[in-house]
């Protein structure tokens, strides 16, 4: 049950949740409505998933904006999509990192494919209205099909349709709703006339358990976001995926109409600054040298000039 | 182990979290199951369907009931109201046994002596069946509060602040100290309830004092009410 | 209400009954683990138990050893084990025994103890040996206290076998995941259900077995003079329990 935020990031039907939470309407006595009537500088309150690297992301956020002179309250580590995004529909969380295609995806099940630009501009149209999303970041954080450097060597593995190559029994692994993703294994046999022989469960979402799984090749195939550092420290390799199986997953902010001009400066320019490699690379900090995520925001922030 | 040394302030503000969440958790089942108990021991037909209802209901699995909870209340699923009910749902289905039992225990003898002597209904319960009881209400609370604050760390899942967080980060970010943290805290915070309910036991109940080591003593502890 | 309906119609959802992914799958591998994982605690815990009850010694310290265990996070101890064994049914096998003992050592020494002191004399005197004792008084008459416990781990273990799903061991679990994650509640609440159902059939039969197992001179003992089985501190929401020896109450 203690699944990442962001495993569970394709909530197909947030809806419903959010049906229900706008049924409750104000009966719902949330604690953060009412947290700005004493401070001078407006109160945004900040939210991040339940994974470590959105905090991470949510925390530089924080801290330009708090260097600019607004009043932060965090509110992170929030479970799933389906839990904070009715929230954030309701307006009592102000800034969100976001991915273009999940995010989409949650809005509107019936989106597939499509590139960076046309899933941003996808997003935009599909946001209800008292909310926006700012520019999109460079770096992304997608699924993957992802195999051992070992059994890609072994079959030749580069790309997602090379693994009808494979001339083995494929177990996937993953969380269990990985089964019935567009992208799942019926789309390997449909797309690629990949046979998966048979699908074990790991619901960490792509973690330690799933890899450890695939290493020691209780499972042959899974799915591992790319800005995980497990798949270098592990030697993993994710298959590209030229068609776009995958929705492109860039970051991006979703904004309350709380955040002001100045305050969308400041994100977009983070937004400009935050390439792939930061992103993989501010995520080993917190995977392998435990940092914490104000450590990293921080070191971040000033090697890009941001807190000046 | 240096995430632990590193992280000493945020292991210090999930414990009071966790604490903050539970400790109502805990009175709240004991205040209500005491009338629940009260009413299951009272009618000989009530008391199978109650503790029958109350050990099922413990069967059923913990999230889905937090997520099922916000559709029944309709409250948000982050929101305290549904954890605290959510909790004290478990809470009472735990602690209604044990103040049924309790009550049970209560020597009948004692019980018609007390009518004899005048005491009211109401006065009898308050006076000679509820402080007789006490022991094995005590035992019961004991397992509800260690059960409140094992139970609390699942509810991280829905964005509520508490040591579960260290599971679903420690996991993801596969630092074991982390993990540790979260367990080694949640048993702290379960010791030191513990004793802190023996000794407000001790304290409401001192003629327990002398035989304290009896009370858990299923067997011995009919023995414990005899003598008063 | 509604979405309860929804839930019964997803467990009668034929499409949902056989093969890898059936409902009759899912409620094998649940069991199974809860088999395994209580055979394993009773060979551990009622023998353990039974050395306690018998020798009385060693109590304070199972007491408070169990009272840490109840505190442990199952979830949390099913991640690090796996960590180290990897994925299946090791981990959660692991993490359930260890969930699953104190409810039995608790019913397997409290049985012992609450032979009263004067029957085992009495069986002394009668020229028993120690072994006799064992297995002619305090087994038998600490049966029900024990089955009382076996009742209320085999409760726990179902209710929390279903995160063997976690780390890839299948189980009920599974649709309670799976649902989670899509946000089908219809498909997480069938889970539900056929757990709390396992539940159900897992007390009758405890029930059952209680009532059968119960030494007949106890049975006339327990109609006399109903007792409460005072459960509490060491054995939890087991099954009706009676005082077992008329003797003990005065």
């Amino acid at each position: 049950m203690f699944t990442a935020g962001k495993g569970r990031r394709v909530a197909i039907g947030a809806v419903v949740v959010g049906a229900v939470i706008a049924l409750s309407g104000c009966a719902s006595g949330d604690p953060l409505a009412d947290e700005n009537s004493s401070s001078d500088g407006e109160t945004l309150v900040v939210g991040s998933q339940q994974y470590y690297s959105n905090e991470i992301v949510a925390e530089i956020y924080s801290q330009a904006l708090e260097n600019a002179g607004y009043t932060i309250d965090r509110q992170f580590q929030i479970g799933a999509r389906e839990v904070y995004l009715p929230e954030v529909e309701e307006g009592n969380i102000d800034v969100f990192p976001e991915y273009t295609g999940s995010l989409l995806q949650a809005l509107d099940p019936s989106v597939t494919s499509g590139t960076s630009d046309e899933v941003y501009s996808q997003l935009v149209e599909a946001l209800p209205e008292e909310l926006s999303v700012l520019d999109p970041a460079e770096a992304s954080d997608q699924n993957s099909w992802t195999v051992t450097q070992a059994f890609a060597d072994q079959y030749d593995l580069t790309d997602i349709a090379s693994l009808s190559n494979v001339t083995e029994p494929i177990t996937v692994g993953g969380n269990s709703e990985l089964q019935t993703r567009p992208y799942g294994p019926d789309a390997l046999q449909e797309l690629y006339g990949v046979t998966v022989a048979g699908f074990t469960a790991v619901e960490d979402s792509g973690g330690p358990l799933t890899v450890k799984a695939l290493v020691d090749n209780t499972i042959q195939l899974t799915n591992i976001y790319t800005a995980s550092p497990l798949i270098e420290a592990n030697d993993l390799i994710a298959l590209e995926d030229p068609d776009g199986l995958f929705l492109p997953d860039n970051i991006v902010p979703v904004v309350s109409d709380k955040v002001d001009a100045d305050a969308t400066d400041i994100l977009n320019e983070i937004s400009a600054a935050l390439s792939a490699e930061d992103l993989v690379s501010m995520n080993a900090e917190s995977v392998d040298e435990q940092k914490s995520s104000e450590e990293i925001a921080t070191a971040w922030l000033t090697e890009n000039d941001l807190l000046g | 182990m240096n995430w632990i040394g590193n992280n000493l302030p945020l292991i210090g503000e999930r414990t009071l979290d966790h604490i903050a969440i539970t400790a109502p958790v805990i009175l709240l089942s004991f205040l209500i199951s005491v009338p629940i108990g009260w009413v299951a021991n009272r009618f000989t037909a009530s008391r199978g369907i109650v503790l029958s209802a109350s050990g099922v209901f413990y069967a059923i699995p913990s999230l889905p009931l937090f997520v099922a909870l916000p559709v029944i209340l309709g409250t948000g699923l982050r929101s305290p109201v549904n954890v605290t009910i959510g909790l004290t749902l478990y809470g009472i289905a735990l602690m209604v046994r044990s103040t049924a039992d309790g009550l049970a225990s209560v020597d009948p003898d004692v019980t018609q002596s007390a009518t004899a002597m005048g005491f009211s209904d109401s006065s009898r319960f308050w006076r000679v069946e509820l402080p007789l009881a006490g022991p094995v209400l005590l035992a019961g609370l004991r397992v509800v509060s260690v059960s409140t604050v094992s139970l609390a760390t699942v509810v991280a899942v829905l964005g509520v602040p508490t040591l579960g967080l260290f599971f679903t980060d420690g996991v993801e970010r596969n630092i074991l100290g982390e993990i540790w943290a979260g367990i080694v805290m949640t048993i702290v915070i379960a010791l030191v309830f513990d004793v802190i309910i023996v000794q407000l036991g001790r304290l409401l109940m001192p003629w327990t004092r002398s035989s304290s080591a009896a009370v858990s003593r299923p067997g011995r502890r009919t023995r414990v009410v005899a003598p008063v | 209400m509604n979405l309860l309906f929804e839930g019964f119609a997803w467990i009668f959802d034929p499409a949902h009954h056989g093969g890898d992914e059936g409902i009759g799958t899912r409620i094998l591998q649940h069991l199974g683990i809860t088999l395994v994982v209580m055979v394993i605690a009773s060979l551990i815990a009622i023998p353990l138990g039974y050395l306690i009850g018998h020798t009385g010694r060693g109590r304070s310290v199972v007491v408070a050893l169990s009272g840490g265990v109840r505190a442990l996070p199952t979830l949390g101890v099913i991640s690090l084990i796996a960590l180290s064994v990897g994925i299946g049914f090791t981990a959660p096998v692991i993490a359930l025994v260890i969930l699953a003992i104190p409810s039995i050592l608790a019913g397997a020494y409290s049985g012992f103890e609450a032979v009263d002191r004067r029957t085992i004399d009495a069986a002394r005197a009668v020229g028993m040996t120690e072994g006799q004792i064992v297995t002619r008084v305090e087994v038998p008459l600490g049966l029900p206290l024990l089955i009382g416990g076996l009742r209320s781990a085999t409760l726990q273990v179902i209710a929390t076998a279903t995160l063997a799903d976690y780390v890839g061991a299948g189980g009920l679990g599974r649709y309670i995941f799976s649902g989670q994650a899509t946000n089908d509640y219809p498909q997480m609440l069938a889970g539900s259900i056929l757990v709390i159902m396992l539940a159900l059939v897992s007390e009758a039969l405890f029930s059952l077995l209680q009532r059968s197992l119960v030494p007949a001179g106890v049975v006339a003992a327990e109609q006399r003079q109903p007792d409460g089985e005072t459960s509490g501190g060491p054995t939890r929401k087991s099954g009706p329990r009676r005082s077992l020896i008329a003797g003990a109450r005065r």
